[in-house]
């Protein structure tokens, strides 16, 4: 375990009734990990899930919430949120899935990326879902070489 | 020494540390240190915004001077699009171009028609390319400053194929150094510019590589010169000029022009640096991943808005777009041959040499357990400042203010809000140190003594 001081915490509440405020919270998130310099391969890894995440969560529940840690070791993005839920995962995470209404397609989301995508560029993914309670999400990014496996 | 050019210079004689500069640069790139505005280079993009905004005129655009040109055995001028852009279709680009050489110049080239080359190569480049979308279009410097420095994770979508300028200059010094027997270093190829920041790309090429231009005179300077200059035509010439203009090249002068001439369908045209970083927000998340193109200019409505420029800008960018809709209308073409380009492109005619690298700005500390550390003592910082961003510190946040802290750039004490705080807490500090000292008590008693009797 890190000491304290050399871990980076930083919690945000994701609006889900403004949609012109969506996608902020993943810039800020950017310009932390651009001012703590890291790489700027993962910097574009982190920034893609976190938007995707961000957007699941605007789209699909009513509160929600990201929260940040940043070790010397890793980068871990903690999403909970009040939604739905997923039934069914493992169809969740299958690409082209997806469970949009017209409306949200209408605005150009809902092509079954979100999930399958945030799994490509994350190094360690996981999700767990209770249905009718909500949606947590845990992506990991390792920023030393070595535990880059 | 500096490690970056810009295209800028504070003239430390003529500021007087008003802070309009400070205040209004995209990438809090200023600095007021001891009552004189700072450019701290690493952050600089060339936007030019600064040289706009000051009342005293002490920032100053870094192009060349006539008296340049004495330095070559033949000079040759290469007019921006932006040049015609000052004039519209009452005066085409071959009497420019024609009064150009009456102005000291031996030559003058018309950029129209490499303009719709590299148009056609993008065009050709943009079919090719599998890699993450959109591309960036690098005819702004400043553009590709911003995503070298702000967003280097996009830095493989900027397009590789070379500027019409380098192109261009690049053949003429090859040909002419050929025909005239003449060195090419003693060819000097002059652009005229609609801003300094492409000063940047001739002094310092984001790719690293040399460019073939060897310097910049601003089209401000040679405005009045030209109109001088210009000679009347007769009615037949101009219909005939009008024929041989290259439709694709007039495009590079406004934003949205080279969308526009190549008829590009997905692809989004943008101007204005907050706009663009918008944009490029949105392209960093994937927001924007079907977009095919993406045509960025840092000043409004692109180099028609130059700082350099002489004419309004919406006037120019109106002018430029009534000549490409006669062009249109007139269904006239004089584009290069497309199969032409398709054979140099393949040969590699219209790359750029080298590659854009990343050049991110320095963060709190190389380690990042220290970075991570300092990020977490300027949020400290930034809590116990009032957040009113007044600027008297000389910084132009208190955002900038705290990272200047924690960077050592600046001290906490700057902060003039913090001061009478700071005051309060010293002098109960002293008044406690007065109380705990004996020998000190009987002062303290006549002191006292002497404030009763005033009372």
């Amino acid at each position: 375990m890190a000491s304290s001081e050399y871990v980076l915490s930083e919690r945000f509440e994701i609006s889900c009734t403004d949609f012109s405020k969506a996608g902020t919270i993943s810039t800020k998130i950017k310009e932390i990990l651009q001012e703590i310099g890291i790489e700027s391969s993962i910097i574009r890894r982190t920034a893609i899930a976190s938007y995707e995440a961000e957007m699941n969560v605007v789209m699909y529940a009513n509160s929600g919430r990201i929260i940040l840690n940043i070790t010397p070791e890793k980068l871990h993005l903690q999403l909970e949120d009040d939604g739905p839920g997923i039934d069914d995962i493992e169809k969740a995470m299958q690409e082209g899935f997806s469970t949009a209404t017209d409306k949200m397609r209408e605005m150009g989301f809902g092509a079954g990326m979100g999930l399958p995508n945030i799994k490509r560029n994350a190094d360690r993914f996981e999700i767990s879902s209770i249905p009718g309670e909500g949606t947590s999400l845990d992506i990991i990014f390792y920023l030393n070489k070595t535990g880059h496996q | 020494m500096n490690q970056y050019f810009h295209s800028i210079k504070i003239d430390t004689e003529k500021c007087d540390g008003r802070m309009k500069c400070m205040r209004i640069c995209p990438t809090q790139a200023i600095r007021v240190r001891n009552g004189k505005a700072k450019i701290i280079e690493e952050k600089c993009i060339d936007c030019g915004e600064c040289i706009t905004a000051c009342p005293n005129d002490a920032i100053i655009p870094q192009t060349d001077p006539f008296g340049e040109l004495a330095k070559f055995k033949h000079t040759v001028a290469l007019p921006s699009p932006g040049l015609q852009a000052q004039f519209g279709k009452e005066i085409l680009p071959k009497r420019i171009i024609g009064s150009l050489k009456k102005l000291g110049f031996d030559d003058a080239f018309d950029l129209s028609l490499t303009c719709g080359e590299i148009s056609f190569a993008i065009q050709e480049y943009l079919r090719e390319y599998t890699g993450p979308r959109p591309l960036i279009s690098i005819a702004c410097p400043t553009v590709v400053r911003l995503v070298q420095v702000k967003y280097p994770a996009l830095i493989d979508q900027l397009i590789p194929i070379d500027l019409p300028r380098e192109v261009a200059a690049r053949e003429l010094k090859k040909k002419k150094s050929k025909k005239l027997g003449l060195k090419e270093n003693e060819i000097g190829i002059f652009y005229l510019t609609p801003c300094p920041a492409k000063m940047i790309s001739i002094k310092q090429p984001a790719e690293k590589g040399r460019s073939y231009l060897d310097g910049a005179i601003s089209i401000s300077d040679i405005y009045g010169p030209l109109l001088s200059a210009l000679e009347n035509v007769k009615k037949e010439t101009y219909r005939k000029d009008l024929e041989d203009i290259c439709i694709l090249g007039m495009g590079w002068a406004m934003v949205g022009g080279i969308c526009r001439t190549l008829r590009l369908k997905n692809a989004l045209a943008v101007s204005g640096l907050g706009e663009i970083i918008k944009v490029f927000d949105d392209i960093e998340t994937g927001k924007l991943r079907n977009i095919d193109f993406i045509e960025a200019y840092s000043c409004p409505q692109g180099c028609v808005g130059g700082s350099l420029t002489v004419e309004n800008i919406y006037t120019s960018h109106n002018k430029i777009l009534k000549l490409i809709e006669t062009l249109e209308y007139e269904q006239i073409k004089a584009c290069p041959d497309i199969r032409e380009v398709r054979k140099l492109y393949k040969q590699n005619y219209f790359f750029i040499n080298g590659k854009f690298e990343p050049r991110p700005i320095k963060p709190l500390d190389k380690n990042l357990a220290k970075a991570i550390k300092k990020r977490k003592k300027k949020e400290d910082i930034y809590e116990s400042l009032p957040k009113i961003d007044c600027g008297v510190c000389g910084a132009p946040t208190c955002l900038t203010f705290a990272e200047d802290v924690v960077r050592g750039e600046a001290k906490q004490t700057d902060c003039i809000f913090n001061l009478p705080q700071k005051f309060a807490k010293l002098s109960k500090e002293l008044s406690e140190l007065l109380d705990k000292s004996v020998s000190l008590h009987s002062i303290r008693a006549n002191i006292d003594k002497a404030q009763n009797k005033k009372e």
